[in-house]
């Protein structure tokens, strides 16, 4: 489908004139007929993916259905074929990532990101100094250290942290951003189940205690029924549930695509 | 060694202005963040100083050289030690400088006329690389393309000015002289008729020296700051830093247009220390100099890129001819293969730490009154 079939359908115009004026103010970020195409390959199949103000949604499916894919449509890191990213109202389609994050966008990537040759203050002062200074600015990047369980690691260099430890460094950081949505890809791969508990519970206490808008993508049943209010999951490229997170675990439907049978 | 705050006690005044100074200065960007290192850098800058009153016209002249080259491996520090773009481009901006002075410079034969070479000669140098960075990261390059679009554009200068010999290549009094170059450069004068500084071999020293010496200290303001972790942050992960909420592409073009300027520099330094401009400084041989420099002294330290800059170039000078590039080549080989960090962090990080181990374990093994480190 080409950028004017999707201008020219009233359905989708009508949902982005009602995001422009505001009408659905609970929506955050929604996409329209979001398409990206890697040559040959379409890993997104005209999404329509919302999420709406404080909500924590887990982005689930099998590997190869498009998830981070999205997440990075979202965060402008690719630019998509055809469709539209609007948030709080705006089209942001066409902005960069840097002004994206600046208007409320957070993620944390897969693999642990945190900036090695750097101390852990170093790390935490990064995204703190472009909107704090002095002593605020240091009571934010302490608070920050804090709440990752660095407290005492200040000086020492990210790339000494353990796995666990780097993600929650890296979890701080983009949350001291103080965004209204933050994007979670596989937060707790590779972490044992202390460490698992620990990220499910800073991200639930993110989210219900200052309202950050979650959405996660996690392959890992019993954490996504831990944290999720709404599940999506995607599958091809495309929505192919969405719903509670009871209603989704017992989905037949969704069972058998995870388990790779026919369809 | 990182808590100096002991700056805000109102007992000692000048040495919490001295605190202050150097918390601006220091910082984990840069090696050297001790009393020691500042009074043992206050002796090598005494010793700078009392040179040309220990050797002769010819040999100040020559350490002036090695002085000038330092901004050109300082540039390179910054724009691929410090924000990661590896540039073999650094003598496009050094050439395009030194050409610029040249040409105004002998139009212009005065010293206000030559005052303005300089500045313009050094704005050039920051113009053509903020036009060549422009097109190249706001374009989406990346990586190892930068390199090889840098090196392309400075075999592509050599092969232009090398064709500059014929009369049509004549700007005013200036004839480029294409394979044969430019001489009747003048030297360096700072000012206007009357009231203007002009340079002999010894004063010049002193003149590149206290401007390298600043521009050190500049640079170690800069990368210790907040502008500078970005431009660390830019170096170790682009995605994750714009993640954060920074511009990547415009820290990138800010930072390679001041290596720009900061080559040209050493550029306009150098057309009026030779009084000559040719286009072997669009060589190959000596695109590759600044890399062994940087490389080889450690590309993310300032005073690395400094100290293996003059090093380098003094044991290349002393030995002259093709074997010293020889030598040079394979001493970049040891250094990537055997020391990938350079001589000056390895310096910082082992050595030191490892002879203050032997001092202290001397000094505790007779007993000796405690010498708890003050620093």
């Amino acid at each position: 489908m080409s950028t004017n079939d999707v201008t020219s359908d009233p359905d989708i115009r009508q949902t982005a004139a009602e995001l422009a004026t505001g009408d659905r103010t609970d929506t955050l970020l929604a996409t329209d007929e979001l398409r990206k195409d890697f040559g040959g390959f379409t890993a997104t199949d005209d999404v329509d993916f919302s999420v709406k103000a404080g909500e924590l949604r887990c982005l689930i499916g099998p590997n190869g259905a498009g998830k981070s894919t999205l997440l990075n449509l979202i965060t402008g890191t690719y630019e998509p074929t055809a469709g539209s990213v609007y948030y709080n109202g705006h089209d942001i389609t066409d902005l960069d990532p840097h002004q994206r994050v600046k208007r409320g966008i957070s993620m944390k990537f897969q693999v642990p990101s945190v900036y090695g040759d750097l101390t852990v203050r170093e790390n935490a002062r990064l995204p703190i100094q472009r909107f704090a200074d002095g002593a605020e600015r240091r009571r934010r990047v302490d608070a920050a250290i804090e709440a990752a369980g660095l407290a005492g690691s200040e000086d020492v260099d990210a790339s000494q942290l353990s796995h666990g430890q780097q993600q929650q460094l890296e979890i701080g950081m983009a949350a001291s951003l103080e965004p209204d949505l933050l994007l979670l890809d596989e937060p707790v791969a590779g972490l044992d189940v202390a460490e698992r508990e620990a990220i499910a519970e800073r991200v639930t206490r993110l989210n219900e205690q200052e309202g950050i808008a979650f959405v996660v993508i996690e392959h890992d049943t019993d954490f996504v029924a831990s944290i999720a209010d709404e599940v999506t999951v995607l599958h091809n490229g495309d929505v192919f549930r969405e719903g509670p997170v009871e209603e989704i675990e017992s989905d037949p439907e969704v069972q058998r695509i995870y388990l790779g049978g026919e369809h | 060694m990182a808590t100096e705050t002991s700056a805000g006690s109102p007992a000692d005044g000048s040495a919490g202005r001295l605190g202050r100074v150097r918390s601006y200065l220091e910082g984990p960007n840069t090696v050297g963040n001790s009393r020691q290192f500042w009074a043992g850098f206050l002796v090598a800058l005494i010793a700078l100083a009392a040179y040309p009153m220990l050797t002769n016209s010819y040999q100040v002249g020559r350490v002036t050289l090695f002085f000038v080259y330092a901004f050109l491996g300082l540039s390179l520090s910054i724009v691929w030690g410090y924000a990661g773009v590896l540039s073999f481009g650094q003598v496009v901006f050094f050439g395009v400088a030194g050409y610029t002075f040249g040409v105004i410079s002998v139009n212009f034969a005065t010293p206000a006329g030559i005052t303005g070479a300089f500045v313009v000669g050094v704005l050039g140098g920051a113009a053509m690389a903020a036009v060549l960075g422009y097109f190249m990261f706001y374009g989406g390059v990346r990586d190892v393309y930068v390199t090889i679009i840098t090196l392309v554009s400075t075999l592509v200068l050599h092969t232009f000015m090398a064709q500059t010999a014929g009369d049509e290549w004549t700007i005013g009094e200036a004839a480029l002289g294409g394979f044969n170059g430019m001489p009747t450069i003048p030297n360096l004068a700072l000012g206007v008729e009357g009231a203007a500084l002009t340079f002999d071999n010894v004063t010049y020293y002193y003149f590149v020296l206290a401007l390298l010496v600043g521009m050190y200290l500049a640079l170690r303001v800069l990368v210790n700051s907040d502008y500078g972790r970005v431009m660390v942050a830019v170096r170790e992960d682009e995605d994750r830093t714009q993640m954060f909420g920074y511009n990547v592409k415009r820290t990138k073009l800010t930072v390679f247009t001041l290596g720009g300027a900061l080559a040209g520099l050493s550029g306009v330094l150098y057309a009026a220390w030779g009084n000559y401009m040719s286009p072997g400084v669009f060589e190959l041989t000596f695109a590759s100099l600044p890399v062994i420099w940087v490389s080889v002294g450690g590309r993310k330290s300032l005073l690395g890129a400094l100290a293996a800059t003059i090093g380098i170039e003094y044991f290349r000078n002393s030995l002259g001819g093709e074997l010293a590039f020889v030598i040079v080549g394979a001493l970049l080989l040891v250094f990537i293969l055997g020391l990938p960090g350079g001589i000056v962090p390895w310096v910082d990080e082992k050595l030191v730490p490892w002879l203050q181990r032997i001092i202290q374990s001397r000094s505790t093994g007779a007993a000796a009154a405690p010498t708890e480190e003050t620093d």
